[in-house]
């Protein structure tokens, strides 16, 4: 046994855990854990511009590379920037370990100099955190937050220290056991439940697999589709579970949802089994719940139990880790033609087409997008926003391997763009990483643009901009009588903005302009910016009003595709 | 899912919890209550037969929420190590009481009287006041609290519902964990005495 301080502990530990790097912000109370820092060369800091930043990054470091990201962050104030980043980790179900210093124990409870109750203000939004009192419990801490934060249903987990248990000293001793006796997730589907999911497939005329982000982060891709393939049904997903099953395949159908594809919509509704995997019927997904496709029988296959029969009545329910149970069901599926049942989803797509651009002298992002898609040939990393821009990258884009697509899909996090971008290229140096921004949350986290400068990332950070909350937008337009409040936005201009941090930048403004910025970006070794004038008024179509079925899902209107 | 013998649901539950004993854990449990939206009656909380473990005996109003998802989503606390659903099973139930009831020289011998039909204890007596203790199932306080309300209840404190199952069945854990984890786990986020702290406001 060694003699260490909290701090060494602490990143020994990191080191350890594999952590190679931290996105953070030092302040008053981590001040001994920067000290500590050089004395360990092989991890690198990336020095955040602000800590929701931190957390975003690490993130989208963690959904573009399935590892577990890391963010840290001072006591006060600096924890509670932390909380956007680390709440949208949370409903989206992504492994992060965020550390936060917190003042000397003696002060903790005493309303001192920056001084919060984070773990208080944490916990429900992580799926566990620590308040480490001692710095020989520094260890423990954190191999159980990497364990927790990375197997069964991942999630974020917090461990707050105080500055005097950094300083502390204690003996090291890396602990080779775990015991975690409340905490046993079950990975291996019951035989029983998987015996009648496979009854209720074989069963059925009509059956649909809707997969969700489960897929992705059970990497269970191949698993997916040797069970589809074998049995010939139809493939729709999530929002998030795009890329889990490759959307070039002939058996994929898109996205299904509030913005979701028209045809994958219908065939939702008129399945007669669904079978859920790795997904939680989330409202947005399945719209209004008591309506959703009364008839059909649903099978939820989910390595969480409490997400079984939480929003809608589950007929099989079977919990264990979808690489698992995928090849068990699979192998008491028949072999089936459903051939019927294809032609009739084919034949919705067809009459109700949702991915067709239109012809339109207009520059609108779906075109950008696709022109983007058909540049890179489909290989690239997409980092979004939330709002109009989210939705046409998850449309206009093809998918055909999972974690090309890092979105805020659960809480919807303006400003994830940027920053999820960031992390994202450092945890793959070799992708060809694209921010696909909106003009309106790009303004929320802009100020991370220092960090591409900084690491030297080659970030291609794309504005889709419309002047507008262009979501929010829509939807006066459509349900609050165009009373348009509040939704145009002032935005300073991006090009000397990119400039001021030594960023080239270009700004695009016709349909002419647009392969040629794509391909100058392309090949720009480092971070670029192309601003994007797109029209001001476009919506993002097909679409299921809040509140509504999916049966109720509206097309675009013949006025607007005549623009 | 349980049903009574109706054949509906029923409303109140009554769910046993064994938690790691650690500073936070309560506030875990009432905070995934609030914000699920379940409806707690009554929380009891004490130790178990182990050290290092506590029971939570919680009486949910299941009109809120599906008792089901109650324990599932207890089950997904880290701190929570068995969950038991005592509302179907033979199980004895008990709370204790205490009333300090308004009484003077001429009607304290009924008081006394009612006190016996419920075998309350009288733990104190005063010239203008007497306190019962009683101990039995909701019903049972709920009925003397009922008889006593014409003579003036001046107060009235009750420990909530605590439970066990008749016969073999526990609701126990059989793990225990190895020393070294147990004495990390037991210290977790516990203050430390602070006379042996520097204090550093730097």
């Amino acid at each position: 046994m060694v003699r260490m301080t909290g701090s060494q502990i602490l990143l020994e530990c990191l080191q350890r855990e594999g952590a190679d790097t931290i996105f953070g912000y030092p302040g008053g109370v981590v001040l001994p854990l920067y000290d500590t820092l050089p004395q360990f060369p092989a991890i690198r800091h990336v020095l955040v511009r602000h800590e929701q930043g931190a957390a975003h990054m690490a993130d989208g470091f963690a959904r573009a590379s399935g590892r577990t990201g890391v963010c840290l962050a001072t006591s006060g104030p600096g924890a509670t920037n932390l909380v956007t980043g680390i709440a949208t980790s949370f409903l989206d179900s992504t492994p992060m370990v965020a550390i936060t210093g917190n003042v000397a124990r003696t002060l903790l409870g005493k309303d001192g100099f920056q001084e919060a109750d984070i773990t208080g203000i944490t916990q429900p939004i992580t799926k566990h955190n620590y308040l480490v009192m001692r710095a020989e419990n520094i260890a423990m801490a954190v191999r159980e937050a990497f364990h927790i934060a990375r197997t069964g249903r991942p999630g974020p987990v917090h461990v707050d220290i105080p500055k005097d248990v950094f300083q502390e000293e204690a003996e090291f001793e890396w602990p080779d056991e775990l015991s975690l006796r409340g905490y046993r997730p079950t990975t291996r589907g019951h035989a029983g439940m998987i015996r009648r999911a496979a009854e209720a497939i074989n069963a059925a005329e009509r059956p649909i697999v809707i997969a969700g982000h489960g897929v992705v982060w059970g990497e269970a891709t191949d698993e997916l589709v040797a069970l589809a393939e074998k049995a010939d049904i139809p493939v729709i997903t999530t929002f998030l579970g795009i890329g889990g099953f490759p959307e070039t395949h002939p058996l994929s159908y898109g996205f299904l949802g509030m913005h979701g594809m028209y045809h994958a919509n219908m065939a939702a509704d008129e399945a007669d089994v669904v079978v859920g995997i790795g997904m939680r019927f989330d409202d947005r997904a399945m719209g209004r719940f008591s309506d959703f496709n009364p008839g059909a029988t649903i099978v939820h296959i989910d390595i969480d139990p409490a997400e079984i029969g939480k929003n809608l009545p589950t007929a099989v329910p079977v919990v264990g880790d979808v690489k698992r149970v995928l090849p068990d069901l699979a192998e008491r599926l028949e072999a089936r033609d459903r051939s019927p049942w294809l032609r009739w989803i084919d034949g919705v797509r067809e009459e109700h087409p949702s991915l067709e651009i239109r012809e339109t002298r207009r520059l609108i992002p779906q075109q950008i997008i696709r022109a983007l898609y058909e540049e890179t040939e489909g290989r690239a990393v997409l980092a979004t926003g939330v709002g109009q821009h989210q939705m046409w990258a998850g449309q206009h884009y093809f998918y055909d391997s999972p974690r090309k697509l890092i979105s805020s899909g659960g809480l919807g996090t303006m400003g994830f763009e940027l920053p999820a971008a960031i992390g994202a290229q450092i945890a793959v140096p070799d992708a060809e990483v694209w921010a696909i921004c909106g003009d309106a949350g790009f303004q929320m986290t802009m100020q991370e643009l220092a960090v591409c400068v900084d690491e030297r990332l080659p970030v291609r950070i794309a504005i889709m901009n419309n002047g507008y909350l262009g979501m929010v937008r829509q939807w006066q337009e459509l349900f609050y009588d165009e009373n348009f409040v509040s939704v145009a936005v002032t935005q300073p201009d991006f090009r000397a903005l990119a400039a001021a941090y030594g960023i080239p930048a270009l700004r695009v403004e016709t349909r002419a302009e647009v392969l040629p910025a794509i391909r100058e970006a392309r090949a720009t070794d480092g971070p670029i910016l192309i601003d994007f004038h797109v029209d001001q008024e476009e919506n993002v179509w097909p679409m299921v009003p809040a509140g509504a079925s999916l049966a109720e899902t509206i097309e675009a209107p013949a006025k607007e595709l005549a623009r | 899912m349980s049903l009574n013998a109706n054949g509906a649901r029923p409303r109140r539950h009554t769910v046993v919890a064994i938690v790691e004993d650690k500073p936070g854990v309560l506030q875990r449990v009432a905070g995934l209550f609030r914000r699920r939206g379940f409806n707690i009656e009554s929380l009891a909380v004490g130790h178990s037969e182990f050290a290092g473990l506590s029971r939570m005996t919680i009486i949910v109003d299941g009109a809120g929420a599906p008792v089901e998802q109650v324990q599932k989503q207890l089950y997904k606390l880290v701190d929570v190590v068995k969950v038991n659903d005592l509302t179907s099973e033979d199980a004895v139930e008990r709370e204790l009481a205490l009333l300090k009831v308004r009484c003077n020289n001429v009607n304290r011998h009924e008081l006394l009287e009612i006190a016996g039909v419920f075998r309350a204890d009288v733990v104190d007596m005063a010239t203008g006041s007497l306190v019962l203790q009683a101990v039995g199932d909701a019903d049972k306080i709920n009925g003397l609290i009922r008889m006593c309300e014409p003579y003036g209840i001046r107060e009235l404190s009750r420990t909530g519902v605590i439970a066990m199952t008749r016969g073999q069945k526990t609701t126990t854990v059989h793990e225990s964990e190895p020393e070294a984890i147990a004495r990390v786990h037991q210290s977790q986020g516990r203050r430390v005495e602070s006379a042996e702290l520097p204090f550093s406001s730097d």
